[in-house]
């Protein structure tokens, strides 16, 4: 019951949200409900640290029977890696209800469709049950499309049906390997189907579907074209959780239900995983180089982040995948900050154009640094997420002793040069330079967006300073994938 | 080892700092600039405690003086045996570099009080200062070697942000931006360096490593050696890929471009970090693993000509500009080259490790003056608005105190005796003498050109006639010198100057750690000592007058002359890849092919879906007769399909 209310929470405060007047309530009970769910998270954290993992493998579990003919079961519990996953949404769920403060057309639909993501995100990371898991995955699908179509700037409805088509192709491909799956083994409990390994002809065919199901979500080259255009049309909180939140369902997915059920194929298949994810890597990190917008250039960047990821399950380390995990939260926090920043640039100058800004520093500081740190963050500053989760990536790479997987890793370590590059020259055109008179009497950050950045931030300095608390809870997670993995795991 | 704990306040001193200033700094105000020199100051007399208990206690034995871990935190573990850890390693360098580096950051911040006065940002300029002593000072302390890469990044990153603080001003926002991204170019080799080396020596551990891997009979250094990579074997790549980082941040050709335009920074700034402190971190980071370079000998080959090129290519180059931060950022590359090439000749024991101690001592003895021609140099840029030699002129009784110090340190680096820097140039030369004649002539005509473009700056500022521009400046005439605050620095670094040579650094830091004997020639020091003389005084004679003399020789040595004023045109080949090449081969092409070919693909995936049911729509006519056509149609196809080919 215990995890149930983290479905129940978020509905509850949706429905709330319904029978609401007035934006000032909207948002206050949108506010309440968001922190509620916060507290309630770091509350099952620290219920979560007390729990004996090793003995128990999945904590606060809980089953029964859903839809009893196709054995449909509604079964949750969490490990340390849904546990960080559920911290990500908590904290992206509450920034994001903050820098939406100032919503006014049709904000109690807004705030409503956010909670619903919301719902859909947490509902996925605690399900040990694939069918579960599926039905919450498209929960997490739909609002967005609306969320953008509505609320969002540009050519939204193109971005919004794009964003929507390659989402929903995605889960067809999940479906896929799911049904594969549950023919195969007859059941949909996760846990069951590992416990009684599937054979490998069975993994080999149904490997591919599920991976790139969920590496649609993720970006995987070359699936990743909705990021740029769904980013960069989408309200600020929007962009937000799609960046923050929905490409990690995809590396979770890849993860906990591609590469733990399937891991003979997983490793079967390993070279064309980091063959893509190199190529987004790196091909990523030039397209945003040339980009002009800053949406554009944070959206491609995560194309480029989110190979990170891929490329740390692709070479199937215990600490390349502790680096996957590390660099979902990470580039989490560190996208939705960047988002934050652009959102609160753009609200004031009404543009995102690198042409048109310029010497912000001067005249917004608050907001300035803001935007700086997410930009040191990305680059991987030492003391900040980025370095940590890309280093240990790296690092468990190195461990795959193959040499063209070495090479992958040479180019992916690569990328942090032309990282520095992009950042750099956004940070140099936004916020350094001349500035435009116009700017004059720009107004720095309002509280709701000092207090989002802040949380941010507090996530990113918490694990850029000190790994070894994340790491603890990550680890045995990734031990028990690994575990099934015939791995190189020294 | 108890007793040493307390030196995790010297670089705990200005993170408190740092993070005082960055987070409550503007109720601070005025105060930030004391609150961060005084934390600096107590930084600065615990290294100075650390170095006096280290050197003279009684923890050495044997003679030897050993590496002491006075803390060590595993802060992430990758894998059993790879952890990064945070730690404090007290060996004679270490201790060595942190007293340079609070001492020289102390003077900085002294000078500074007075120099950023009525700066709007002075608190961040401040905050920024102690961040990157906090993190040079990590640096220098580290235990591990991605600790080393981690406070790497982080001096970059003040160094970026101190080289871009006037931020409004275009040059220096591509400065800053270039200095980060040389050098972070640079870092990645490192960084593969050390991805090797963890894999290869099973630890991060600097200790661990060096032990592993200079011991020829362990299996660590038996697999590294073993292994190639392009028939070349993989210890030779780590190594070659560690010291480009080291290239990269000590600005050695070809990887020196960034340096030069690094002067766009505050002047005090770049006496502290591109001067003293951070540019040497190649140097020390060789010396922190030079046990591991010293087997070998194809490594060090590179690091000593790559060393002898920076030398002797910057020192040509500082005789041709007119910018003197500029000629003071090319004097510094050249002195570090001398350090590179002396480590580059050095065994690791006994008297053939005098190399080693020499760019040590040379590092310790050039921190200072190299320091005080900053600091002197910002001094005279304060009282004359310009950086430019030509808006300079006749300055030495305007400015008598600036005029005394910028004397001592110029006779230093030209090394005359007995200022400092002839004692640690006259070991590099002994140390070029023994093992490699050819760059012992590189090594000496470089000392004498250095002398020569010294004297050319000494002489434009402090003597030849004030040019008529110069009366226009407003301050000729009534304005004071400089503050205390400004002064005081100047003063006491001079007093450093000429004392620093006199230091027995010989018996305290050397290669294997025992005293090193060593046998001071006189006869040796006569050939550089001459020649630095003459070049002096040809100095002297060319731009002591303040007339034609000097651009009449430029103008006849025609090309050679303007190809050395214009760098050598490295700046241009940079350009020329990046903005001809990578941009438009690399950048334009991946985004182009992502806007047209990846996304026109699924665009025109939507499209054929949408134009077959668009195709197809006319079917769906609502036409009751049509319907019944196709029922009727479709039985008689199913009934011929089922009774013709069925069997």
């Amino acid at each position: 019951m215990l995890l149930s209310l983290l479905i129940i929470f978020p509905l509850l405060t949706a429905l709330a949200i319904l029978f609401c007047k007035g934006l000032k309530q909207v948002r206050n009970i949108a506010l309440s409900g968001a922190a509620l769910q916060a507290g309630y998270v770091v509350y099952l954290l620290l219920l979560f640290v007390q729990e004996d993992i090793a003995v128990k493998g999945m904590a606060f579990q809980y089953a029964c029977s859903w839809f009893e003919p196709l054995s449909i079961n509604y079964h949750v519990g969490v490990d340390g890696i849904s546990m960080v996953m559920i911290l990500l949404t908590a904290c992206i769920v509450l920034a994001g209800v903050l820098v939406s403060w100032a919503t006014e057309t049709l904000s109690k639909e807004f705030f409503f469709l956010l909670m619903l993501l919301s719902l859909g995100a947490y509902g996925f990371f605690i399900s040990l049950d694939l069918f579960t898991l599926f039905f919450f995955l498209e929960i997490a699908v739909i609002p967005k499309f609306l969320l953008i179509g509505i609320w969002g700037s540009g050519k939204k409805e193109y971005s919004a049906m794009k964003l929507a088509l390659m989402l929903m192709g995605g889960s067809a491909l999940v479906f896929v390997g799911l049904a594969g799956i549950y023919f195969n083994t007859g059941t949909f409990d996760l846990l069951a189907i590992a416990a009684n390994p599937i054979a490998r002809d069975v993994q080999l065919i149904f490997f591919p579907f599920a991976f790139l199901g969920f590496g649609v979500f993720t970006a995987l080259f070359p699936f990743h074209t909705w990021v740029p255009d769904g980013h960069a049309s989408a309200p600020t909180a929007a962009s937000m959780f799609l960046a923050g939140i929905s490409m990690k369902l995809g590396g979770y997915g890849c993860l906990r239900v591609a590469t733990f059920l399937m891991p003979d194929a997983a490793h079967a298949w390993s070279w064309v995983i980091i063959l893509l994810a190199t190529i987004a890597i790196i091909y990523g990190a030039f397209a945003t180089m040339m980009q002009t917008d800053l949406k554009y250039i944070n959206a491609y960047s995560s194309v480029s982040h989110c190979g990170f990821v891929l490329l740390g399950i692709g070479m199937l380390t215990k600490t390349s995948i502790n680096g996957a995990v590390l660099q979902m939260v990470s580039h989490g926090l560190m996208t939705a900050l960047f988002f934050a920043a652009i959102g609160m640039i753009y609200s004031r100058t009404h543009t995102r154009m690198l042409a048109q800004l310029g010497g912000l520093l001067k005249v917004t500081p608050f907001i300035s640094t803001v935007f700086v740190i997410a930009g040191l963050c990305s680059l991987g500053l030492p003391g900040l997420s980025g370095f940590v989760a890309e280093m240990t990536v790296f690092m468990g790479a190195w461990q795959n002793p193959d040499k063209w997987y070495r090479l992958a890793t040479i180019l992916a370590c690569a990328s942090i040069v032309v990282t520095a590059v992009y950042i750099l020259r956004a940070t140099g055109k936004t916020i350094m330079g001349p500035m435009s008179s116009t700017y004059e009497n720009l107004v720095d950050a309002k509280w709701n967006e000092r207090l989002a950045a802040a949380l941010l931030i507090a996530g990113i300095l918490l694990i850029g300073l000190a790994p070894f608390l994340i790491n603890q809870l990550i680890s045995p997670g990734t031990e028990v994938i690994m575990n099934r993995v015939i791995g190189f795991s020294k | 080892m108890a007793g040493y704990t307390y030196v995790i306040l010297v670089p705990l001193i200005p993170l408190v700092t740092f993070l005082l200033l960055g987070l409550f700094g503007r109720y601070l105000g005025r105060s930030s600039g004391m609150i961060g020199t005084a934390g600096l100051l107590a930084a600065t007399l615990l290294s100075f405690l650390t170095a006096f208990q280290y050197f003279f206690g009684a923890n050495h034995v044997n003679g030897v003086y050993e590496p002491i871990s006075a803390f060590k935190h595993t802060w992430l573990q990758f894998s059993p045996g790879l952890s990064i850890d945070m730690g404090i390693m007290l060996d004679p360098i270490s201790v060595m570099m942190i007293v340079v580096v609070t001492f020289i950051a102390l003077m900085v911040h002294l000078f500074s009080l007075g120099y950023m006065k009525g700066e709007e940002r002075f608190t961040t300029y401040y905050a920024f200062l102690s961040l990157f002593t906090f993190s040079m000072l990590g640096l220098v302390l580290s235990v591990n070697i991605f600790q080393v890469y981690m406070f790497w990044e982080l001096v970059g990153v003040s160094s970026y942000l101190l080289i871009g603080f006037y931020f409004q001003k275009a040059s220096a926002v591509a400065a800053s931006k270039k200095a980060f991204i040389v050098t972070r170019f640079a870092d990645f080799g490192f960084l593969i360096g050390i991805l090797i080396l963890g894999f290869y020596g099973g630890s991060l551990d600097i200790a661990t490593l060096v032990e592993r891997l200079t011991n020829t009979a362990s299996p660590e250094f038996i697999a590294i050696t073993a292994a190639s990579f392009f028939g070349i074997s993989v210890l030779t790549w780590a190594l070659t890929l560690v010291f480009i980082g080291g290239a990269g941040k000590s600005a050695m050709f070809p990887l020196h471009v960034w340096l030069p335009d690094a002067m766009e920074g505050p002047t005090p700034v770049s006496a502290l970090i591109h001067a003293a402190t951070m540019v040497v971190a190649g140097v020390y980071l060789v010396a922190r693993l030079f046990p591991i370079f010293s087997m070998n000998s194809a490594v060090l080959s590179l690091v000593t000509w790559v060393g002898v090129a920076s030398a002797l290519i910057a020192a040509i180059i500082a005789c041709t500009q007119t910018d003197i931060k500029r000629v003071l950022a090319y004097s510094t590359m050249s002195q570090i080259g001398f350090m590179m090439f002396s480590q580059g000749l050095s065994k690791t024991s006994g008297e053939d490790g005098l190399g080693y101690m020499a760019s040590m001592f040379h590092l310790f003895t050039h921190a200072f003056f190299k320091s005080l021609l900053f600091l002197c140099a910002g001094a005279v840029i304060h009282y004359v608005h310009s950086n430019e030699m030509r808006d300079m002129g006749g300055l030495r009784k305007l400015m008598p105190v600036t005029h005394a110090c910028f004397l001592i340190a110029c006779l230093a680096i030209a090394g005359i005796p007995p200022f400092a820097g002839f004692f640690s140039k006259e070991e590099i030369l002994l140390t070029a003498w023994n093992e490699n004649l050819f760059v012992y002539g590189i090594g000496l005509f470089t000392a004498a050109v250095t002398a020569f473009y010294m004297f050319r700056l000494y002489f434009s500022i402090f003597w030849s006639q004030p040019f008529p521009t110069h009366a226009k400046q407003p301050a000729t005439a009534h304005q004071q010198e400089g503050s205390l605050t400004m002064q005081l620095p100047l003063v006491i670094l001079a007093l450093c100057t000429i004392a620093a040579g006199l230091v027995p650094f010989s018996k305290f830091v050397t290669a294997d750690g025992r005293p090193l004997e060593t046998h001071f020639n006189p006869l040796f020091s006569v050939p550089p000592v001459l020649l630095s003389i003459i070049a002096i005084l040809v100095a002297a004679e060319l731009f002591k007058h303040g007339d034609g003399r000097a651009a009449n020789i430029a103008a006849g040595l025609g090309l050679v002359y303007k190809a050395a004023s214009k760098k050598f045109y490295v700046d241009e080949l940079y350009l020329f890849v990046t903005k001809k090449i990578i941009f438009p081969f690399a950048g334009r092409p991946a985004a182009w092919f992502d806007r047209n070919v990846v996304d026109g693909c699924i665009n025109g995936l939507a499209y054929i879906t949408a134009s077959t049911s668009n195709a197809i729509r006319w079917v769906q006519s609502g036409r009751l007769q049509h319907y019944t056509l196709y029922f009727f149609g479709g039985i008689a196809g199913l009934a011929i399909i089922f009774i013709y080919l069925w069997k």
